[in-house]
C-alpha cells in the first residue's frame, strides 16, 4: 500500500515536471466565478460576491477572536482559567440575533434575483435542448432547424486513454463541439430542456444558466446575451450521466440578430433540402443514430 | 436455576473474557466491539483513501493517463460509499461503544448481542460492495447518490450494491437502537440527561436521526431494485414514474445523513476543547439545544441538494430560507466553542490541535455551505468542484479530524499507555497543512467552472488540479503515521494515569487506564458523578 502510494506520488512528481511548459496561458488566475455576459449572470456574480464578503467579514471577526484566545490564553504564557465563565445570556442572545439579521439581509436580494430568473414571460425564441449519452440535440421549435452537438473530433481523439496526444495542443480541449448552438444576442431565448436517457444538466457559466435535463420532464430556462457581446461561450454537462459525462460540452455561438437570422434561414433550407433528398432520414434526423456513434468512438 | 447461578459466578470482578478468535467473533463487550468498529473504520479509510489517490492521480494532468472514464466513475462512487458508510459512520459507532458506557457509569451497552450483530454485518456488507469491482460491468459508477435512470444502467454490481446498502443500513439502525436504549436505561443514578457529556448528547440525537432516515434510504434503493427487476416504474417517466422523486426521497435521507456524520464530531470537540482550556464548556445547554435544532432542521432542507432540477419558485425559496436557518444553531456552536477558549488556560496536545483545526476548517466549510444556500449562486456552484471543496471541508477537517482528535484524546485511557506525542503532532501538522493544499484550490476550480465527477478537464484547470493532487498525495502519505502511532501505543509506552489530561472531566477519567473489562460494575457514587459532570 505504502509502496503503491509512493510510486504513484513519484509518477505524479514526474508528470508535474514535464507538463507546465507547453500551455499558452496560465490557469493560476482562475480563482473566481465568471461575471458572464447576461444581466442575470452579473446579478448572480454580485450575489456570490456579497455572500462571499459577508462570510469573509464574519470569518475575520470569529477567527480573530479564536487566534487572540489561542495566543493570549496559553498556559505557557501564564494564563489562569476562569472556570466561572460558563454562560452569558446577553452575549448568547446577541450572537443569535445578529446572524438572523445578516441572513435576512442576504435572503432579500437572493429572492429578488430568483424571482427574475423564474420570469419566463416574453421570450422571443424557443429552443428545445435534449440531453443524450453523450451529446446534445438542439431543436429550434417551429423553425425547421434541428441538429446534434457533440465533442469535436480533435478533443475526442486526444481524450482517449493514453492517446499520446497532448491536450495542450488541442484548441479548447474538451470544450469544443462539432455544431455549436447558435443564438442571437439581445434576445430573450427560452430553452426547453429535457433528456432522452438519463439525467444531464445544461450549464453555460457565462449565462448563469444551469438546468437539469430530465427524461420525461421539460424544464425551462432563459438567457439574454448582452447585445454588444457576441462570441463563443462554453460549458459542460453538470450532472453525472455515465461513462462519458466529462465529454459532452456545450458551445453557444451568440451572433448579432442579423447574422443569426441569416444563419437560421440557410440552415433551415439546408435541412429542408436534405429531408426532400432522403425522406426516410427526415423522420429521425440524427438523434437515433448519434448516441451509438458517440458510444462507439468512446 | 443452574444457569442463573453459573452466570452470577461468572460475573465477578475478574475480567473474564474468551481468548483468541472467539473473543472477537463472539464479542459482546462494548470495548472489544468498539475496537473492532474502529479498526474496521481505519481499514475502510485507507481503502477509500487509496481510491481517492487514484482519482487525484488521474486528475493530475488533462488527458486520460491511467483509468478508463467508466472505472473513474466507479472509483468516485465507491470512494464515497466507503468513506461515508465504511469509515466515518463505523468510527462514530466505535467511539460510542467505547465511551458511552464509561461516560454514563454503566457496565456495558444495553444490548451486547445486538451490538455483536451490528458490527459483524459490516464486513459482509463491504465485502459485497468491494466485490463489485470483479463482476461483469464493474463496480457501481452512478455516484453514491445513485440517481436513476443512470443507476438502473448498472450491471451485475447493481443488486449487490443495493444489498450492501441494505446491510449497512441495518447495521446502523441496530447500532442506533443500542445507543438509545443504553442512554435511556443504563445511566448511573444521578446521571441526569442534562448532566451527560456532550458526546453522549450528540450521539443520542444522531441515533434518532439514524432510525428516522436509514429506512428511507432502504426504501429508496428497494424501489430502484424493483424498477430494475420487477417491472415497477417508480422512477421511470415512460411508465408514469418520476426520476426526480428519487432525488427527493434520497435527500430526505441524505441531508440528515450528513449531520449523522458531523453531530458526533460536535460532541467530541465539545469534550476536547474544555479539557485543554481547563474550563467548562461555555453554554452547555445552548449546545444541546443547538444540536437538537440542527437535527430538526436537517429534515426540512433536503431539496437544497437539487436546486437545478426545476422546482417551483416557492419551493426554492422555502429550501433556501430553511437552509440559511441552519447557520444560526451552527453559529451558536462555533461561538460557544470560541467562548470556551476565552479566558482559558490552553495547552496544545495532539487532541487539542485537531479540535482547534476542526474549529477553523469546519467553519470554512460552513461558510461555503451558506454560500451554497443562496439559490441563484447555487445555480453556478451546483455540481462543480466548489461543492466538492465544501463537503470535503466539513467531512475531512470536520468529521475525520474530530475522530482523530477523539482517538488521541482517549487512546491513553483505552490502552493504559501514553502515545508518542511528538509523532502525533507531526501527524497533525502534516494533515492540517496538506488538507488545505488538497481541498482549498478546489474552491477555485469550481468557481472557474470545473464540473465534479469528471475524469478529465479543460487545460486551464491544470494548475490548481496539480496543487490539489500534490496536497492529496501528501495528505494520504501523512495518514500512515496514524496507525503507526496507535500500534506503538497499544504495544507499550509510559503508563497513563486514570485522569490522563489534567483538565479532563467525565466519568471515563474516574476509571483506571486501561479501564476494567466491564466498565462500571458498580454505579459511581454521586460525588464522582458530580465531579465528572463539571461541564
Amino acid at each position: 500500500m505504502y509502496k503503491l502510494v509512493s510510486k504513484l506520488a513519484a509518477i505524479a512528481a514526474l508528470a508535474l515536471s514535464l507538463s507546465p511548459a507547453a500551455r499558452a496561458e496560465s490557469g493560476w488566475g482562475l480563482l473566481n466565478m465568471t461575471q458572464g455576459v447576461t444581466e442575470i449572470s452579473r446579478k448572480i456574480y454580485d450575489l456570490h460576491m456579497l455572500i462571499f464578503w459577508v462570510c469573509v467579514a464574519i470569518g475575520v471577526v470569529v477567527f480573530a477572536v479564536m487566534i487572540y484566545s489561542i495566543v493570549t490564553f496559553r498556559r505557557s504564557a501564564g494564563a489562569v482559567a476562569d472556570t466561572t465563565m460558563v454562560h452569558n445570556t446577553k452575549v448568547e442572545i446577541v450572537w443569535t440575533i445578529v446572524p438572523v439579521a445578516i441572513l435576512i439581509a442576504m435572503a432579500v436580494p437572493a429572492a429578488r434575483t430568483l424571482v427574475q430568473i423564474e420570469d419566463l414571460r416574453n421570450t422571443e425564441l424557443s429552443i428545445k435542448v435534449t440531453g443524450y449519452q453523450w451529446g446534445w440535440n438542439y431543436d429550434y421549435l417551429d423553425r425547421g432547424v434541428t441538429f446534434f452537438s457533440r465533442l469535436d473530433r480533435k478533443s475526442d481523439e486526444a481524450r482517449q486513454l493514453a492517446s499520446g496526444i497532448d491536450p495542450e495542443s488541442v484548441p479548447h480541449y474538451l470544450l469544443n463541439v462539432d455544431n455549436p448552438l447558435v443564438v442571437p444576442v439581445g434576445t430573450k431565448v427560452r430553452l426547453l430542456i429535457t433528456a432522452n436517457d438519463v439525467i444531464h444538466s445544461w450549464w453555460v457559466p457565462a449565462f448563469g444558466v444551469k438546468k437539469d435535463a430530465i427524461p420525461g420532464f421539460v424544464n425551462e430556462a432563459w438567457f439574454k446575451v448582452d447585445a454588444d457581446k457576441p462570441g463563443l461561450y462554453r460549458g459542460q454537462c453538470a450532472e453525472l450521466c455515465g461513462r462519458d459525462h466529462g465529454f459532452m460540452p456545450i458551445v453557444v455561438d451568440a451572433r448579432s440578430k442579423e447574422d443569426f437570422a441569416a444563419w437560421l434561414k440557410a440552415r433551415a433550407e439546408e435541412q429542408k433540402a436534405q429531408s426532400t433528398a432522403a425522406p426516410a432520414q427526415a423522420q429521425t434526423p440524427a438523434p437515433a443514430a448519434a448516441p451509438t456513434q458517440v458510444a462507439a468512438t468512446g | 436455576m443452574a444457569y442463573d447461578t453459573h452466570a452470577a459466578v461468572d460475573h465477578d470482578d475478574h475480567d473474564h473474557k474468551p481468548h483468541g478468535w472467539r473473543r472477537w467473533v463472539y464479542a459482546t463487550n462494548h470495548k472489544d466491539i468498539g475496537t473492532m468498529y474502529l479498526v474496521f473504520a481505519g481499514l475502510m479509510f485507507f481503502l477509500g483513501g487509496a481510491l481517492a489517490m487514484v482519482i487525484r492521480l488521474e486528475l493530475f494532468k488533462p488527458g486520460l493517463q491511467f483509468v478508463d472514464p467508466g472505472l473513474f466513475n466507479s472509483f468516485t462512487t465507491v470512494h464515497a460509499l466507503l468513506m461515508i458508510f465504511g469509515a466515518v459512520m463505523p468510527a462514530w459507532t466505535g467511539l460510542a461503544n467505547w465511551l458511552i458506557p464509561m461516560q454514563l457509569g454503566a457496565p456495558d451497552m444495553a444490548l451486547p448481542r445486538l451490538n455483536n450483530l451490528s458490527f459483524w454485518i459490516l464486513p459482509f456488507a463491504f465485502t459485497l460492495l468491494i466485490a463489485t469491482f470483479f463482476v461483469p460491468g464493474g463496480a457501481p459508477a452512478g455516484g453514491w447518490t445513485m440517481y436513476p435512470p443512470l443507476m438502473l444502467q448498472g450491471g451485475a454490481s447493481f443488486p449487490m450494491t443495493i444489498f450492501a446498502i441494505h446491510l449497512m443500513g441495518a447495521s446502523s439502525i441496530l447500532g442506533a437502537i443500542n445507543v438509545i436504549v443504553t442512554i435511556m436505561n443504563m445511566r448511573a443514578p444521578g446521571m441526569t440527561l442534562l448532566r451527560m457529556p456532550l458526546f453522549v448528547w450528540s450521539w443520542l440525537i444522531t441515533a434518532y436521526l439514524l432510525i428516522a432516515v436509514m429506512p428511507v434510504l432502504a426504501g429508496a434503493v428497494t424501489m430502484l431494485l424493483t424498477d430494475h427487476f420487477f417491472g415497477t416504474t417508480f422512477f421511470t417517466a415512460s411508465g408514469g414514474g418520476d426520476p426526480v422523486m428519487f432525488q427527493h426521497i434520497f435527500w430526505f435521507f441524505g441531508h440528515p445523513e450528513v449531520y449523522i456524520l458531523i453531530l458526533p464530531a460536535f460532541g467530541i470537540v465539545s469534550e476536547i476543547l474544555p479539557a485543554f482550556a481547563r474550563k467548562p464548556i461555555f453554554g452547555y445547554e445552548a449546545m444541546v439545544y443547538a444540536i437538537a435544532s440542527i437535527a430538526f432542521l436537517s429534515f426540512i432542507v433536503w431539496a437544497h441538494h437539487m436546486f437545478t432540477v426545476g422546482m417551483p419558485l416557492a419551493g426554492q425559496l422555502f429550501f433556501m430560507l430553511s437552509t440559511m436557518l441552519i447557520a444560526i444553531p451552527t453559529g451558536v456552536k462555533v461561538f460557544n466553542w470560541t467562548a470556551t477558549l476565552w479566558k482559558g488556560s490552553l495547552t496544545f496536545e495532539a487532541p487539542m490541535l485537531f479540535a482547534l483545526s476542526f474549529l477553523f476548517l469546519f467553519t470554512i466549510g460552513g461558510f461555503s455551505g451558506l454560500m451554497l444556500a443562496i439559490v441563484p449562486a447555487d445555480y453556478q456552484y451546483q455540481d462543480t468542484y466548489f461543492v466538492v471543496a465544501h463537503f470535503h471541508y466539513v467531512l475531512v477537517p470536520g468529521a475525520v479530524f474530530a475522530i482523530m482528535g477523539g482517538v488521541y484524546y482517549w487512546l491513553p485511557k483505552w490502552t493504559g499507555h501514553m502515545y508518542d506525542m511528538r509523532l502525533a503532532k507531526w501527524h497533525f501538522w502534516l494533515s492540517t497543512i496538506f488538507v488545505n493544499v488538497l481541498f482549498f484550490p478546489q474552491h477555485f476550480l469550481g468557481l472557474a467552472g470545473m464540473p465534479r465527477r469528471i475524469p478529465d478537464y479543460a487545460v486551464q484547470f491544470t494548475d490548481w488540479n496539480q496543487v490539489s493532487s500534490i496536497g492529496g498525495f501528501a495528505f494520504g502519505l501523512s495518514q500512515f503515521l496514524f496507525p503507526y502511532i496507535i500500534w506503538k501505543c497499544v504495544r507499550g509506552g509510559a503508563p497513563a494515569p486514570a485522569r490522563v489530561w489534567e483538565g479532563a472531566h467525565g466519568l471515563e477519567w474516574e476509571l483506571p487506564s486501561p479501564p476494567p473489562f466491564h466498565s462500571w460494575t458498580e454505579p459511581p457514587t454521586p460525588e464522582i458523578i458530580a465531579r465528572g459532570a463539571e461541564h
